[in-house]
């Protein structure tokens, strides 16, 4: 099964670990994503899911372990290099200018013709992100700062998106959105999935990944919890392997009995 | 929805809106929601000349709007600088003192020192440059707050002005020097100075052509060409009366055909330029621009270079206006001036908000107030109080105008 997944993952991490001073925040970490699936990673406050996206995106460098990408061993040491490789990210804050509109959001720092700007083509190309996105924006000359939490999820996304990424790693999506706004996020990232990427999905909110994901990897105090698929494992199995729910006093005897019951 | 709509009107919450009427509707709609652009300042200008002018009815008269254009280029140029410097939410309170020591190193250089005039702007250019850069290295290394950094260069300055003045403490600018001829007798013949209508109207209407051309061809929505005309017209009617108007006496002057490209250079460099977008974008989300891989630093730096230049060259030609530098050159109401006329034009003190024409339209709001108060006789202790409760009052039309927008969504 493992080896299969290893075949067709564009991404793949074995045993990756981070230490921060004495504390060890990742321990022999194992993540496969394939083009068109959607990872959700999951965990408590202190799993270490944040410092898994960091290493992702070369904020940090991991301590061993190695990362394949494209069935390629490859080394991330900064932002521009994960981007360069082809793996993008949507931090939670999107890190987006309010006082800019969408074309010039999306286009920041990466302008086309940097001494006289080509206005049209970027808006053009903004026109066919979003439509690929089928984003609900209704014009790209407004400032950001007019746009809903929905929308602008969708302006950091689509900007995301404009090296041609491969794997795309959003950081809780969802967490500062409304309902009708985190469906909205939700269809973009089916529509990514549709459109071949890698996406990794870091998550709080167990009905978004129940909706969208199609793996879940549990994370729990720096270590692999489980890696299930949707279809099959309930809610609170999850969240049992969020919790460790299935790793304290109460279940130990209640497992101690079913040993004893059927021996 | 038809077929012939283009890419960006699809969206059916947008409402059509086309031609001149749709124009106008764009522009009450936006100033509701707070974008007022430069709707205050040409307000204001209204009503401040129809005030100067009931007061005294010689202000609105050839002569004196000639010497107001003459008065506004060197603080102008100031205040374009402070306008780069407000984009990226940082402050220089020293180029009042730059644009003083300025003047004072160009008089000593040329005149005391016998250099070349040419040699010696040179000189006072470069040593602007080396300023701002100082401030830059100051704000980028140790993270000192711009308004402090220049808070002592303002004293600095102003003290190294007066040493370089020396004992004499006022040093004359040569009369028969082309330096002082451009800032005070070079006018632009009239020929001249309606074939720069022209040319600039034909320049407005040729870009929007050609622009609109280039969208219509990628299946966007275009200014349709009655509107292009009707804009090129306008503006043509307008220079074409106000080169009319001061050709009835002395006409435009050299200096402030130099200012007025000046704006122009870094309107262009603001609005069409990657250089410009990173300026913006620094102001509105330092953190934001950093991700999105720009080198903030250099971005700061250009900002404070620009601004420190600007500063020395309004202070030359302050000094060539005034055919002298001394001690009080650069001094009392410079400094205020220049951020209150990037202020009134528009410019946010927040950062992120503002074009490089606010610097000329507020300058010309400035300079009317201090030029219509000085008709009147009245003492500057008046002028300065006047010059302050407008200065707040742009400030605080800022204030409010960013209210309204964080409350329509557009902040």
């Amino acid at each position: 099964m493992s080896s299969t997944q290893q075949a067709d993952s564009v991404l793949s991490l074995r045993g990756i670990s981070k230490t921060f001073g004495a504390v060890a925040a990742l321990t022999g970490i194992d993540l496969d994503v394939a083009a068109g699936q959607v990872v959700a990673v999951v965990g408590d406050n202190g799993a270490g899911k944040s410092t898994l996206v960091k290493i992702l995106s070369g904020v940090h460098p991991p301590d061993s372990g190695t990362i394949t990408f494209e069935s390629k061993v490859v080394d991330v040491p900064t932002p521009a290099a994960a981007h360069k490789l082809g793996i993008a990210t949507v931090f939670q804050d999107l890190a987006l200018c309010e006082n800019l509109n969408v074309i010039q959001n999306l286009f920041l720092g990466q302008e086309v013709r940097p001494l006289r700007l080509n206005d049209v083509a970027m808006e053009t190309r903004s026109w066919e992100l979003l439509r690929q996105l089928s984003a609900k924006i209704p014009s790209v000359r407004v400032p950001v700062a007019s746009l809903s939490g929905g929308q602008r999820q969708t302006v950091a996304i689509a900007r995301s998106l404009l090296g041609d990424p491969k794997v795309i790693i959003l950081d809780e999506p969802t967490a500062a959105l409304g309902v009708a706004q985190t469906a909205e996020v939700l269809n973009l990232v089916e529509r990514l999935r549709e459109n071949g990427l890698g996406v990794i999905m870091i998550s709080h909110n167990m009905a978004d990944v129940k909706a969208v994901a199609d793996t879940v990897a549990v994370l729990r105090l720096g270590r692999n919890n489980g890696v299930f698929d949707v279809g099959e494992v309930s809610t609170e199995d999850i969240i049992a392997a969020i919790t460790g729910a299935s790793d304290n006093a109460v279940s130990q005897r209640r497992a101690r009995r079913k040993e004893g019951l059927s021996s | 929805m038809n077929s012939t709509v283009t890419t960006d009107r699809q969206d059916e919450r947008l409402q059509s809106r086309e031609g001149l009427r749709g124009a106008v509707a764009d522009v009450v709609e936006r100033a509701r929601g707070g974008d007022l652009g430069v709707i205050p300042v040409v307000a204001g200008l209204v009503v401040i000349w129809t005030v100067l002018q009931i007061l005294n009815p010689i202000f609105l008269s050839s002569t004196n709007l000639v010497n107001l254009t003459m008065e506004s280029a060197a603080v102008g140029i100031i205040a374009l600088g402070i306008v780069c410097v407000l984009l990226v939410g940082q402050i220089d309170l020293s180029v009042g003192s730059v644009s003083g020591l300025s003047g004072a190193v160009l008089a000593v250089l040329f005149v005391s020192e016998g250099l070349p005039v040419w040699l010696a702007i040179l000189a006072a250019v470069i040593m602007g440059a080396v300023i701002g850069w100082v401030y830059a290295q100051l704000f980028n290394r140790f993270g000192v707050p711009s308004f402090v950094i220049t808070l002592a260069g303002l004293l600095a300055f102003l003290g190294l002005q007066l040493y370089v003045l020396g004992t004499k403490g006022s040093i004359n600018l040569p009369f028969d020097s082309g330096l002082v001829n451009f800032a005070q007798l070079d006018f632009v013949p009239p020929w001249l100075s309606y074939t720069f209508a022209v040319i600039a109207a034909a320049g407005l209407f040729a870009s929007g052509y050609f622009h609109a051309r280039e969208r219509r061809r990628a299946g966007l929505s275009a200014r349709t060409l009655s509107m292009l005309v009707v804009r090129s017209v306008a503006l043509l009617v307008v220079l074409t009366f106000v080169v009319w108007y001061l050709g009835q006496t002395r006409g435009v002057g050299w200096m402030f055909v130099f200012f007025v490209a000046l704006v122009l250079v870094m309107h262009y460099l603001l609005s069409r330029t990657k250089w410009g977008r990173a300026v913006y974008a620094v102001g509105g989300n330092v953190e934001a621009a950093r991700r999105a891989g720009i080198n903030v630093k250099a971005v700061y730096t250009s900002v404070f270079v620009l601004c420190s230049t600007f500063a020395v060259v309004g202070g030359i030609l302050a000094a060539a206006r005034l055919a002298a530098a001394n001690q009080s050159s650069g001094g009392g109401d410079v400094n205020l001036n220049a951020i209150a006329a990037a202020v009134i034009g528009g410019t946010s003190l927040f950062g992120g908000r503002g074009t490089a024409f606010g610097a000329l339209l507020g300058i010309i709001v400035i300079q009317s107030i201090s030029s219509g108060l000085t008709l009147l006789n009245l003492d500057s202790s008046i002028r300065f109080v006047v010059t302050g409760v407008v200065l707040l009052l742009a400030v605080v039309v800022d204030s409010i105008a960013r209210k309204s927008r964080t409350s329509h969504g557009r902040a």
